[in-house]
């Protein structure tokens, strides 16, 4: 009985002693982006008790992947309400997953909003845009929340930027997500390349776009690849810009 | 003539007792286990064939990795909830205290010998895990450089790149030595309830609530030390969940470094440090509760 007392006092003072610790390394995992997860009552009803036991207890990424297959099925299958409940279930569960957010946002914008707009049984033109409309912004809302939740990581801001470009045709606000993921560390080169052509289809922003376009072709031969000829180029005759600052004519 | 003094404390006893538990688990066919590793993975990877490489990597490694914790933790648990009642009921457990033997001595040869046996586990199913992912990588490579024939050679090596980036992260070797640690501390924490534990069965169910428990540790802890709303009885037994039991949580690190968050060296090593802490304060916890029980 002493004994039984004694280690239960132990045990409370072991918990004591590592509980300024803990909470520590639980702060720096935190800032780290570890644990980002918000698993709720709302995500506990859409994924089932044993899936959010699962989730609990240390096989959130598992789940989420389960939950990814689902979706994967449900795309094959083209039931896009689906796989829209689907995706918010897996970027719930696993919110650091580029990939997640990635294909969430491919499948609303470019294959749910096409599949929308040539929906067969909507025979009304005005309805079936509203519908593409609609995935579009499901698909820049899956990448705005990609975003917040990774801010560290260029891929998102490239996707955004190529949906701004091809599904909204917003040229500037595509040159600006191309900027963001070319300042951070790990971004592709060519991030800085397609943020000045970009902003070189975006109107009243030319001078802007040759002066990019110019300082990346200053860098020398390895930049000047046959888009930001081309762009630089357009850009000198529209800008007027004097002869002797123009540059070399491109071999033919 | 002169006899050699009994030490108080003897590493080759230790050793014996070590091998010797480590054998008994051996014998248990425990090692059933990775061979349902193994039939997983290749199940895994046969069916990720509809997948881009991408997914394929994703789902590969959050699979593989997700087994790893749970067999390691699984058999931590069973293995180590029957050895004390094992040796009680063969008798063994008098015939080996009635040798000089000391019982911290006893109870580190057990716990050592189930820490042997899981990380040759873990060795095992790490080296099939690897295997499976360099396999996977060189057969995409090849079929990528097959597909990228006439290409520019920088545009291939952007493509093999990006590849060679989904698959192998570095990140991996510390998030499985991290579910080592979780798996030793689950094993001393074990070897402690079995000390008291009336039965193995006993023993197991407390640690799958434990196990449970564990992991919302953190939750309770946060709820506590924010001083929220609530009567004294919610706070007085969130305080206890949060003393009383490990954070688990904190030994959960694979969910994210699968997803590609990079792992600092610093707070791997404080992650180590705890796991280490954890073990040896259960153990000596365990130590406490045999030291006067009576056989």
């Amino acid at each position: 009985m002493t004994r039984g007392a004694i280690l239960l006092l132990l045990l409370l003072a072991f918990g004591a002693l590592r509980l300024p610790i803990e909470s520590a390394l639980a702060q720096q995992h935190r800032s780290a982006h570890f644990h980002e997860a918000e698993l709720g009552l709302g995500l506990r009803e859409q994924i089932g008790q044993l899936g959010f036991l699962a989730a609990l207890s240390g096989f959130r990424s598992l789940v989420a992947d389960v939950v990814f297959i689902r979706a994967h099925v449900a795309w094959e299958r083209t039931q896009w309400g689906r796989v829209l409940l689907l995706f918010r279930e897996a970027t719930t569960l696993q919110p650091r997953s580029i990939l997640f957010w990635d294909m969430a946002a491919w499948h609303m914008a470019w294959n749910a909003s096409v599949a929308a707009l040539h929906d067969p049984a909507q025979p009304n033109d005005l309805l079936r845009r509203k519908a593409q409309r609609e995935y579009v912004a499901l698909g820049k809302d899956f990448l705005e929340r990609g975003i917040k939740n990774n801010p560290d990581r260029p891929k998102l801001y490239e996707s955004l930027a190529r949906l701004y470009k091809e599904k909204l045709n917003n040229h500037a606000a595509a040159a600006r997500c191309y900027a963001k993921a070319a300042a951070l560390p790990g971004a592709p080169e060519y991030d800085k390349r397609f943020a000045a052509y970009e902003l070189s289809s975006a109107p009243g922003q030319e001078r802007e776009a040759h002066k990019a376009l110019r300082s990346l072709y200053d860098r020398g031969e390895h930049e000047r690849l046959p888009t930001l000829l081309t762009r630089l180029k357009f850009l000198e005759h529209e800008l007027n810009i004097p002869l002797d600052q123009r540059i070399a004519e491109p071999a033919k | 003539m002169k006899t050699p003094g009994h030490r108080p404390f003897s590493l080759s006893r230790v050793a014996a007792i070590t091998g010797n538990t480590f054998t008994e688990l051996v014998r248990l066919k425990i090692f059933y286990f990775l061979l349902l590793f193994a039939l997983l993975l290749i199940g895994n990877s046969a069916f990720m064939a509809s997948l881009s490489f991408q997914q394929e990597f994703q789902v590969l490694k959050d699979v593989s990795l997700g087994a790893m914790s749970i067999f390691t933790s699984l058999l931590a648990i069973v293995a180590t909830a029957q050895l004390l009642p094992r040796d009680v009921e063969d008798r063994t457990i008098y015939t080996i205290l009635a040798k000089p033997v000391r019982r911290y001595e006893y109870l580190l040869g057990k716990l050592a010998g189930v820490l042997l046996l899981l990380a040759i586990s873990l060795l095992a199913m790490s080296a099939l895990f690897l295997a499976v992912l360099f396999i996977r990588e060189h057969m995409l490579i090849n079929a990528t450089l097959r597909e990228t024939a006439g290409l520019r050679p920088a545009q291939v090596q952007e493509a093999v790149r990006s590849l060679q980036a989904s698959a192998f992260n570095a990140n991996l070797l510390p998030g499985i030595v991290i579910i080592y640690l979780k798996a030793s501390l689950l094993a001393s924490l074990t070897l402690f309830i079995s000390t008291f534990a009336t039965s193995n069965i006993f023993t197991i169910v407390v640690m799958v609530f434990i196990y449970f428990i564990g992991h919302l540790q953190s939750t309770a802890r946060e709820y506590w030390l924010q001083q929220h709303g609530g009567g004294w009885l919610a706070k007085t037994f969130v305080a206890l969940v949060t003393l009383a039991f490990p954070d688990l949580q904190l030994f959960n690190l694979i969910d994210d470094i699968v997803a590609g968050t990079a792992i600092p060296m610093a707070f791997f090593a404080q992650t180590a440090v705890l796991g280490c802490v954890y073990t040896s304060i259960y153990f000596f916890f365990a130590w406490v509760a045999f030291h006067g029980k009576e056989l």
